[in-house]
Protein backbone atom coordinates (compact mmCIF):
# COMPACT_ATOMS: atom_id res chain seq x y z
CA UNK A 1 0.00 0.00 0.00
CA UNK A 2 1.10 3.51 -0.82
CA UNK A 3 0.82 6.11 1.85
CA UNK A 4 2.01 10.21 2.35
CA UNK A 5 2.54 11.65 5.37
CA UNK A 6 2.12 15.29 4.12
CA UNK A 7 4.16 17.76 6.26
CA UNK A 8 6.17 20.38 5.44
CA UNK A 9 9.97 20.75 7.03
CA UNK A 10 12.69 23.72 7.25
CA UNK A 11 15.65 22.11 4.74
CA UNK A 12 19.32 22.90 5.18
CA UNK A 13 21.47 21.27 2.82
CA UNK A 14 24.38 22.98 3.32
CA UNK A 15 27.49 23.37 1.06
CA UNK A 16 28.77 20.66 0.37
CA UNK A 17 25.54 19.21 -1.16
CA UNK A 18 24.76 22.33 -2.46
CA UNK A 19 28.06 22.06 -4.89
CA UNK A 20 30.18 18.92 -4.39
CA UNK A 21 27.34 16.40 -4.12
CA UNK A 22 24.26 17.82 -5.38
CA UNK A 23 23.46 13.97 -6.48
CA UNK A 24 22.95 13.89 -2.98
CA UNK A 25 20.89 16.79 -2.54
CA UNK A 26 18.86 15.75 -5.86
CA UNK A 27 18.04 12.31 -4.29
CA UNK A 28 17.77 13.19 -0.92
CA UNK A 29 14.52 16.17 -1.80
CA UNK A 30 13.33 13.46 -4.41
CA UNK A 31 12.84 10.74 -1.40
CA UNK A 32 11.21 13.26 0.78
CA UNK A 33 8.83 14.41 -2.07
CA UNK A 34 7.78 10.69 -2.73
CA UNK A 35 6.88 10.37 0.64
CA UNK A 36 4.85 13.13 1.04
CA UNK A 37 7.51 15.76 3.23
CA UNK A 38 7.82 19.19 1.03
CA UNK A 39 10.82 20.99 1.81
CA UNK A 40 11.08 24.37 2.56
CA UNK A 41 14.98 25.40 2.30
CA UNK A 42 15.78 27.98 4.85
CA UNK A 43 16.11 31.83 3.16
CA UNK A 44 19.97 32.92 2.53
CA UNK A 45 21.28 30.16 4.76
CA UNK A 46 25.08 30.04 5.44
CA UNK A 47 28.17 27.85 5.88
CA UNK A 48 27.72 26.23 9.41
CA UNK A 49 31.40 26.85 9.62
CA UNK A 50 32.60 23.04 9.14
CA UNK A 51 35.95 22.01 11.11
CA UNK A 52 37.60 25.27 10.44
CA UNK A 53 35.33 27.45 12.35
CA UNK A 54 35.84 25.27 15.48
CA UNK A 55 39.24 24.46 14.99
CA UNK A 56 40.45 28.58 15.33
CA UNK A 57 37.47 30.01 17.13
CA UNK A 58 34.74 28.57 19.39
CA UNK A 59 32.85 31.94 19.25
CA UNK A 60 32.66 32.45 15.42
CA UNK A 61 31.55 28.67 14.98
CA UNK A 62 28.90 29.13 17.82
CA UNK A 63 27.40 32.40 16.30
CA UNK A 64 27.72 30.98 12.58
CA UNK A 65 25.14 28.18 13.56
CA UNK A 66 23.34 30.56 15.41
CA UNK A 67 22.24 32.52 12.70
CA UNK A 68 21.19 29.36 10.67
CA UNK A 69 18.89 28.35 14.06
CA UNK A 70 17.13 32.19 13.58
CA UNK A 71 16.87 31.40 10.41
CA UNK A 72 14.49 28.55 11.23
CA UNK A 73 10.62 28.99 11.78
CA UNK A 74 9.00 27.48 15.29
CA UNK A 75 6.20 25.81 13.54
CA UNK A 76 7.87 23.28 11.42
CA UNK A 77 11.03 20.89 12.39
CA UNK A 78 14.42 21.64 10.54
CA UNK A 79 15.55 18.83 8.56
CA UNK A 80 19.33 18.90 7.93
CA UNK A 81 20.98 16.79 5.38
CA UNK A 82 24.56 16.43 6.55
CA UNK A 83 25.79 14.84 9.75
CA UNK A 84 28.59 17.30 10.46
CA UNK A 85 26.35 20.39 10.02
CA UNK A 86 23.71 18.33 12.15
CA UNK A 87 26.09 18.14 15.27
CA UNK A 88 27.04 21.61 14.58
CA UNK A 89 23.77 22.88 14.90
CA UNK A 90 22.66 20.51 17.86
CA UNK A 91 26.02 21.14 19.47
CA UNK A 92 25.21 25.55 19.50
CA UNK A 93 21.35 24.56 20.25
CA UNK A 94 22.60 22.60 23.42
CA UNK A 95 25.37 25.65 24.28
CA UNK A 96 22.41 28.02 24.13
CA UNK A 97 20.09 26.11 26.15
CA UNK A 98 22.83 25.69 29.13
CA UNK A 99 24.16 29.19 28.85
CA UNK A 100 21.64 32.43 29.62
CA UNK A 101 24.51 34.96 28.47
CA UNK A 102 24.87 33.16 25.18
CA UNK A 103 21.60 33.72 24.75
CA UNK A 104 21.53 37.54 25.29
CA UNK A 105 24.52 37.38 22.67
CA UNK A 106 22.28 35.36 20.40
CA UNK A 107 18.73 37.78 20.81
CA UNK A 108 21.50 40.78 19.97
CA UNK A 109 23.20 38.97 16.91
CA UNK A 110 20.29 37.82 15.44
CA UNK A 111 17.21 39.95 16.92
CA UNK A 112 14.83 37.82 18.41
CA UNK A 113 15.12 35.40 21.61
CA UNK A 114 16.55 31.45 21.27
CA UNK A 115 13.86 29.31 20.12
CA UNK A 116 14.83 26.21 22.51
CA UNK A 117 12.18 24.04 21.05
CA UNK A 118 13.30 24.00 17.68
CA UNK A 119 13.43 20.76 16.27
CA UNK A 120 16.38 19.70 14.62
CA UNK A 121 16.40 16.74 12.95
CA UNK A 122 18.83 14.48 10.67
CA UNK A 123 17.79 13.03 7.57
CA UNK A 124 18.23 9.37 9.22
CA UNK A 125 15.62 10.38 11.67
CA UNK A 126 13.41 10.29 9.00
CA UNK A 127 13.66 7.10 8.49
CA UNK A 128 13.71 6.17 11.91
CA UNK A 129 10.32 6.77 12.22
CA UNK A 130 8.85 5.43 8.43
CA UNK A 131 8.82 2.05 6.95
CA UNK A 132 9.94 2.10 3.57
CA UNK A 133 8.42 -0.46 2.30
CA UNK A 134 5.14 1.09 2.68
CA UNK A 135 6.26 3.76 0.20
CA UNK A 136 7.65 1.62 -3.04
CA UNK A 137 4.46 1.14 -4.23
CA UNK A 138 3.31 -1.51 -6.37
CA UNK A 139 6.51 -1.97 -8.60
CA UNK A 140 8.92 -2.25 -5.60
CA UNK A 141 12.25 -1.64 -6.85
CA UNK A 142 13.26 -3.74 -4.05
CA UNK A 143 17.89 -3.46 -4.40
CA UNK A 144 17.99 -7.35 -5.22
CA UNK A 145 20.55 -8.56 -3.15
CA UNK A 146 22.57 -5.75 -3.27
CA UNK A 147 25.70 -6.52 -1.27
CA UNK A 148 27.07 -3.61 0.58
CA UNK A 149 28.95 -2.35 3.75
CA UNK A 150 27.35 1.03 5.74
CA UNK A 151 29.88 3.74 5.83
CA UNK A 152 29.06 6.09 8.71
CA UNK A 153 32.21 7.58 9.06
CA UNK A 154 32.71 9.87 12.56
CA UNK A 155 28.26 10.50 12.34
CA UNK A 156 27.94 7.61 15.14
CA UNK A 157 30.31 9.53 17.62
CA UNK A 158 29.96 12.87 19.19
CA UNK A 159 31.11 14.91 22.65
CA UNK A 160 29.90 13.74 26.04
CA UNK A 161 27.69 16.50 26.76
CA UNK A 162 25.20 14.70 23.94
CA UNK A 163 25.86 10.94 24.74
CA UNK A 164 21.90 10.83 25.55
CA UNK A 165 20.84 12.04 22.40
CA UNK A 166 19.43 9.46 19.83
CA UNK A 167 22.15 7.13 18.26
CA UNK A 168 21.77 5.82 14.34
CA UNK A 169 23.94 2.56 15.03
CA UNK A 170 22.58 0.37 12.42
CA UNK A 171 19.77 2.24 10.65
CA UNK A 172 21.07 2.00 6.79
CA UNK A 173 21.44 -2.00 6.99
CA UNK A 174 17.82 -1.93 8.45
CA UNK A 175 16.67 0.09 5.88
CA UNK A 176 18.01 -0.58 3.17
CA UNK A 177 17.98 -4.99 4.04
CA UNK A 178 13.61 -3.83 4.26
CA UNK A 179 14.20 -3.55 0.03
CA UNK A 180 16.28 -6.42 -0.24
CA UNK A 181 19.66 -5.32 0.24
CA UNK A 182 22.25 -7.31 1.99
CA UNK A 183 24.49 -5.88 4.29
CA UNK A 184 27.98 -6.76 4.90
CA UNK A 185 29.97 -7.09 8.12
CA UNK A 186 32.82 -5.39 8.09
CA UNK A 187 35.45 -3.44 10.49
CA UNK A 188 34.91 0.29 8.93
CA UNK A 189 31.85 1.28 9.48
CA UNK A 190 32.85 3.90 11.63
CA UNK A 191 36.47 4.98 10.45
CA UNK A 192 36.81 8.50 10.28
CA UNK A 193 37.62 9.67 6.53
CA UNK A 194 40.02 12.26 7.31
CA UNK A 195 37.87 15.53 6.24
CA UNK A 196 39.75 18.42 5.80
CA UNK A 197 43.13 16.43 6.07
CA UNK A 198 42.62 15.33 3.15
CA UNK A 199 43.59 19.00 1.47
CA UNK A 200 46.50 19.47 4.14
CA UNK A 201 47.58 15.72 4.47
CA UNK A 202 46.51 14.30 1.24
CA UNK A 203 49.17 11.06 1.45
CA UNK A 204 48.18 10.12 4.65
CA UNK A 205 44.64 10.27 3.98
CA UNK A 206 44.95 8.15 0.85
CA UNK A 207 46.39 5.33 2.97
CA UNK A 208 43.48 5.67 5.18
CA UNK A 209 40.64 5.96 2.36
CA UNK A 210 42.66 3.40 0.80
CA UNK A 211 42.44 0.92 4.03
CA UNK A 212 38.67 1.54 4.19
CA UNK A 213 38.03 0.81 0.23
CA UNK A 214 40.31 -2.28 1.18
CA UNK A 215 38.67 -3.46 3.91
CA UNK A 216 35.41 -3.38 2.01
CA UNK A 217 36.54 -5.35 -1.09
CA UNK A 218 38.08 -7.81 1.35
CA UNK A 219 34.22 -7.96 3.31
CA UNK A 220 33.30 -8.89 -1.13
CA UNK A 221 31.00 -5.90 -0.97
CA UNK A 222 29.53 -4.55 -4.25
CA UNK A 223 29.68 -1.07 -3.01
CA UNK A 224 29.70 1.09 0.09
CA UNK A 225 26.94 3.05 1.05
CA UNK A 226 27.83 6.82 3.42
CA UNK A 227 25.77 8.89 5.36
CA UNK A 228 28.00 12.11 4.64
CA UNK A 229 28.29 14.01 1.51
CA UNK A 230 32.32 14.50 2.67
CA UNK A 231 32.85 10.81 3.81
CA UNK A 232 31.58 10.09 0.33
CA UNK A 233 33.97 13.38 -1.50
CA UNK A 234 36.87 11.68 0.17
CA UNK A 235 36.72 7.84 -0.42
CA UNK A 236 36.15 8.46 -3.67
CA UNK A 237 38.66 11.10 -4.44
CA UNK A 238 41.31 9.72 -2.45
CA UNK A 239 41.37 6.21 -3.27
CA UNK A 240 44.15 5.32 -5.42
CA UNK A 241 44.05 1.65 -5.70
CA UNK A 242 43.14 -0.54 -8.66
CA UNK A 243 40.09 -2.49 -6.71
CA UNK A 244 37.79 0.02 -6.74
CA UNK A 245 34.23 -0.35 -6.03
CA UNK A 246 31.55 2.24 -6.41
CA UNK A 247 30.14 4.24 -3.40
CA UNK A 248 27.10 5.45 -3.21
CA UNK A 249 24.89 8.34 -0.89
CA UNK A 250 22.42 6.45 1.44
CA UNK A 251 19.78 9.02 -0.47
CA UNK A 252 20.49 7.59 -3.89
CA UNK A 253 19.44 4.16 -3.29
CA UNK A 254 16.69 5.21 -1.54
CA UNK A 255 15.59 7.36 -4.64
CA UNK A 256 16.34 4.17 -6.53
CA UNK A 257 14.17 2.11 -4.18
CA UNK A 258 11.19 4.61 -4.14
CA UNK A 259 11.71 4.41 -7.83
CA UNK A 260 12.78 8.10 -8.84
CA UNK A 261 14.93 7.16 -11.20
CA UNK A 262 18.01 9.34 -11.74
CA UNK A 263 18.76 12.53 -13.66
CA UNK A 264 20.60 13.08 -16.87
CA UNK A 265 24.34 12.52 -16.17
CA UNK A 266 23.76 11.65 -12.25
CA UNK A 267 26.52 8.27 -13.14
CA UNK A 268 28.90 10.47 -14.32
CA UNK A 269 29.16 12.25 -11.14
CA UNK A 270 30.64 9.64 -9.47
CA UNK A 271 34.35 8.63 -9.53
CA UNK A 272 33.76 4.75 -9.61
CA UNK A 273 30.73 4.28 -12.50
CA UNK A 274 27.80 2.86 -10.66
CA UNK A 275 25.92 1.55 -13.98
CA UNK A 276 27.58 -2.00 -14.21
CA UNK A 277 26.62 -3.33 -10.34
CA UNK A 278 23.47 -1.72 -10.96
CA UNK A 279 23.01 -3.41 -13.98
CA UNK A 280 23.89 -6.69 -12.89
CA UNK A 281 21.39 -6.53 -10.52
CA UNK A 282 18.81 -5.31 -12.52
CA UNK A 283 18.62 -2.27 -10.83
CA UNK A 284 18.66 0.37 -13.24
CA UNK A 285 15.45 0.85 -15.24
CA UNK B 1 57.80 6.05 14.29
CA UNK B 2 60.17 7.57 16.97
CA UNK B 3 58.25 9.62 19.37
CA UNK B 4 59.14 12.26 21.52
CA UNK B 5 60.38 11.68 25.17
CA UNK B 6 57.97 13.41 27.39
CA UNK B 7 58.66 15.54 30.48
CA UNK B 8 58.43 14.03 33.77
CA UNK B 9 61.07 11.06 33.01
CA UNK B 10 64.21 10.71 34.18
CA UNK B 11 65.63 11.43 30.04
CA UNK B 12 63.47 14.67 29.99
CA UNK B 13 63.21 16.23 33.67
CA UNK B 14 60.21 18.93 34.07
CA UNK B 15 61.78 22.23 35.82
CA UNK B 16 59.62 24.20 38.17
CA UNK B 17 60.02 26.99 35.72
CA UNK B 18 58.29 25.15 32.61
CA UNK B 19 54.89 25.18 34.93
CA UNK B 20 52.01 27.26 34.21
CA UNK B 21 50.48 26.74 37.98
CA UNK B 22 46.81 27.67 36.21
CA UNK B 23 47.28 26.04 32.97
CA UNK B 24 44.69 23.14 33.31
CA UNK B 25 42.32 25.21 35.31
CA UNK B 26 42.34 27.65 32.08
CA UNK B 27 42.37 24.99 30.30
CA UNK B 28 38.87 23.31 31.70
CA UNK B 29 37.43 26.58 32.13
CA UNK B 30 37.36 27.78 28.60
CA UNK B 31 37.23 23.89 26.70
CA UNK B 32 33.78 23.28 29.35
CA UNK B 33 35.89 19.63 30.12
CA UNK B 34 38.30 18.71 33.04
CA UNK B 35 41.34 17.53 32.03
CA UNK B 36 42.54 16.41 35.31
CA UNK B 37 39.58 13.76 35.25
CA UNK B 38 42.06 11.72 33.11
CA UNK B 39 43.52 8.78 34.33
CA UNK B 40 45.40 7.79 31.02
CA UNK B 41 43.59 4.53 30.35
CA UNK B 42 44.90 5.37 26.30
CA UNK B 43 41.86 4.41 24.72
CA UNK B 44 41.76 7.71 23.28
CA UNK B 45 45.33 7.45 21.55
CA UNK B 46 45.04 3.58 20.73
CA UNK B 47 41.20 4.70 19.12
CA UNK B 48 42.42 7.94 17.33
CA UNK B 49 42.48 7.29 13.70
CA UNK B 50 45.11 10.09 13.48
CA UNK B 51 47.56 9.41 15.39
CA UNK B 52 50.24 8.18 13.27
CA UNK B 53 49.97 11.90 11.68
CA UNK B 54 51.03 12.91 15.16
CA UNK B 55 53.88 13.40 17.01
CA UNK B 56 51.94 12.93 20.30
CA UNK B 57 49.11 11.11 21.47
CA UNK B 58 45.48 12.74 22.69
CA UNK B 59 46.32 11.39 26.13
CA UNK B 60 50.32 12.52 25.95
CA UNK B 61 48.52 16.13 25.31
CA UNK B 62 46.24 16.14 28.21
CA UNK B 63 49.59 14.89 30.54
CA UNK B 64 51.38 18.02 29.46
CA UNK B 65 47.84 19.63 30.52
CA UNK B 66 47.28 18.34 33.92
CA UNK B 67 51.48 18.89 34.43
CA UNK B 68 50.60 23.16 33.53
CA UNK B 69 53.46 22.48 30.54
CA UNK B 70 51.63 25.32 28.79
CA UNK B 71 54.75 26.01 26.23
CA UNK B 72 54.93 22.05 25.16
CA UNK B 73 51.45 21.78 24.99
CA UNK B 74 50.73 24.68 23.08
CA UNK B 75 53.57 23.32 20.46
CA UNK B 76 52.74 20.02 19.55
CA UNK B 77 51.65 18.75 16.20
CA UNK B 78 48.30 16.79 17.71
CA UNK B 79 46.11 19.76 18.58
CA UNK B 80 46.42 20.70 14.64
CA UNK B 81 45.77 17.26 13.33
CA UNK B 82 43.55 16.64 15.50
CA UNK B 83 40.15 16.67 13.16
CA UNK B 84 37.64 16.95 16.17
CA UNK B 85 35.94 13.16 14.89
CA UNK B 86 34.99 12.34 18.61
CA UNK B 87 36.38 9.00 18.19
CA UNK B 88 38.50 9.35 21.03
CA UNK B 89 35.53 10.68 23.45
CA UNK B 90 32.88 8.39 22.37
CA UNK B 91 35.39 5.71 23.79
CA UNK B 92 36.65 7.64 27.41
CA UNK B 93 35.52 5.70 30.20
CA UNK B 94 36.04 9.74 32.18
CA UNK B 95 33.47 10.93 29.03
CA UNK B 96 36.18 13.99 28.40
CA UNK B 97 35.43 16.04 25.66
CA UNK B 98 38.81 15.70 24.07
CA UNK B 99 38.46 17.43 21.07
CA UNK B 100 37.16 20.31 22.66
CA UNK B 101 40.64 20.01 24.87
CA UNK B 102 42.21 20.42 21.32
CA UNK B 103 40.32 23.07 20.15
CA UNK B 104 41.13 25.43 23.24
CA UNK B 105 44.75 24.41 23.08
CA UNK B 106 44.76 25.24 19.17
CA UNK B 107 42.99 29.23 20.16
CA UNK B 108 45.38 28.94 22.95
CA UNK B 109 48.36 28.70 20.11
CA UNK B 110 46.76 31.23 18.02
CA UNK B 111 46.42 34.05 20.28
CA UNK B 112 49.87 33.42 22.14
CA UNK B 113 51.27 33.69 18.67
CA UNK B 114 53.17 30.16 19.03
CA UNK B 115 54.75 29.25 15.69
CA UNK B 116 52.62 26.32 14.78
CA UNK B 117 53.83 23.05 13.31
CA UNK B 118 51.70 22.49 10.86
CA UNK B 119 51.35 25.51 8.77
CA UNK B 120 49.55 23.76 5.96
CA UNK B 121 46.17 22.86 8.05
CA UNK B 122 46.12 26.40 9.41
CA UNK B 123 46.38 27.81 5.78
CA UNK B 124 43.89 25.71 5.07
CA UNK B 125 41.46 26.65 8.03
CA UNK B 126 42.30 30.46 7.35
CA UNK B 127 41.59 30.07 3.59
CA UNK B 128 37.59 28.66 4.55
CA UNK B 129 36.84 31.01 7.01
CA UNK B 130 38.13 33.91 4.31
CA UNK B 131 35.49 32.21 1.87
CA UNK B 132 32.88 32.28 4.64
CA UNK B 133 33.40 35.94 5.23
CA UNK B 134 33.41 36.26 1.27
CA UNK B 135 30.47 34.36 0.81
CA UNK B 136 28.87 33.59 3.55
CA UNK B 137 29.13 29.84 2.17
CA UNK B 138 32.32 27.69 1.08
CA UNK B 139 33.76 28.32 -2.39
CA UNK B 140 35.93 24.88 -2.60
CA UNK B 141 37.51 25.58 -5.89
CA UNK B 142 38.78 29.33 -4.61
CA UNK B 143 39.46 27.30 -0.91
CA UNK B 144 41.94 24.97 -2.98
CA UNK B 145 43.17 27.64 -5.55
CA UNK B 146 44.66 30.20 -2.48
CA UNK B 147 45.53 27.35 -0.42
CA UNK B 148 48.13 26.16 -3.45
CA UNK B 149 49.39 29.33 -4.12
CA UNK B 150 49.63 30.22 -0.06
CA UNK B 151 51.87 26.84 -0.16
CA UNK B 152 53.84 28.10 -3.39
CA UNK B 153 52.85 23.85 -4.62
CA UNK B 154 50.85 24.07 -7.74
CA UNK B 155 51.74 20.44 -8.94
CA UNK B 156 50.90 18.18 -6.03
CA UNK B 157 47.72 16.61 -5.96
CA UNK B 158 46.88 18.34 -9.19
CA UNK B 159 45.34 15.21 -10.81
CA UNK B 160 42.47 15.27 -8.01
CA UNK B 161 42.02 18.63 -8.25
CA UNK B 162 41.34 18.13 -12.52
CA UNK B 163 39.63 14.70 -11.38
CA UNK B 164 37.57 17.19 -9.31
CA UNK B 165 36.32 19.54 -11.62
CA UNK B 166 35.88 16.76 -14.47
CA UNK B 167 33.27 14.88 -12.23
CA UNK B 168 31.79 18.18 -11.40
CA UNK B 169 32.54 18.25 -7.93
CA UNK B 170 33.82 21.71 -8.06
CA UNK B 171 32.01 24.77 -8.92
CA UNK B 172 33.28 27.19 -11.01
CA UNK B 173 31.38 30.16 -9.31
CA UNK B 174 30.68 30.79 -5.92
CA UNK B 175 27.23 30.86 -4.42
CA UNK B 176 26.79 33.93 -2.21
CA UNK B 177 24.32 34.67 0.99
CA UNK B 178 22.43 37.72 0.04
CA UNK B 179 22.62 39.34 3.55
CA UNK B 180 26.56 38.97 3.43
CA UNK B 181 26.87 41.86 6.05
CA UNK B 182 25.22 40.15 8.49
CA UNK B 183 28.25 37.45 8.07
CA UNK B 184 30.77 40.15 7.97
CA UNK B 185 29.70 41.50 11.21
CA UNK B 186 29.69 37.77 12.66
CA UNK B 187 33.66 37.67 11.77
CA UNK B 188 34.76 41.42 12.30
CA UNK B 189 33.30 40.79 16.08
CA UNK B 190 36.61 37.92 16.01
CA UNK B 191 38.86 40.03 14.62
CA UNK B 192 38.78 37.81 11.35
S1 LIG C 1 40.33 7.79 27.08
FE1 LIG C 1 39.89 9.43 28.56
S2 LIG C 1 40.71 8.70 30.53
FE2 LIG C 1 41.56 7.39 28.90
S3 LIG C 1 43.53 8.36 28.43
FE3 LIG C 1 42.05 9.21 27.00
S4 LIG C 1 41.28 11.06 27.98
FE4 LIG C 1 42.32 9.86 29.53
S1 LIG D 1 38.83 13.87 18.03
FE1 LIG D 1 40.98 14.25 17.57
S2 LIG D 1 42.11 13.14 19.12
FE2 LIG D 1 40.05 12.34 19.15
S3 LIG D 1 40.10 10.56 17.82
FE3 LIG D 1 39.46 12.29 16.54
S4 LIG D 1 41.36 13.11 15.69
FE4 LIG D 1 41.93 11.75 17.39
Amino acid sequence: MEHKIRMKLSYFPGCSLATSAKENNWSLIEICRKIGLKLIELEDWNCCGSSSAHSLNSRLALNLASRILSLAPPERPLLVACPSCNMRLRHAQHYLKENASARDEYQRLCGRPFDPYLKIMHFFELFDQIKLSDFCGKENHALNGLRFVPYYGCMLTRPPSMRREKNYYGLMENVLSSVGASPVQWSCASRCCGTFLSAAKPDFVAELVNNIVRSAHNAAAECIVTACAMCHLNLEIRCNMKDRIPVFHFSELLSLVLGSGFPKGWSSRHIVDPMPILKARELFL
Amino acid sequence: MLRPVLPGSSKNPITVSDITPDFAAEVKRRSGTSPCLCWHCRCCTNGCPFYQAMDIGPNDVIRLVQLGLKDRALRCSAIWVCVGCHTCSSECPMAIDISAIMDTLRQMALEEGIEVVEPDILRFHEEVLKSLKRYGRAHKLEIMLRYKVRKRDWLSDIDVGLKMLAKRKLDLMPSKIKKIGELKKIFVKEDI
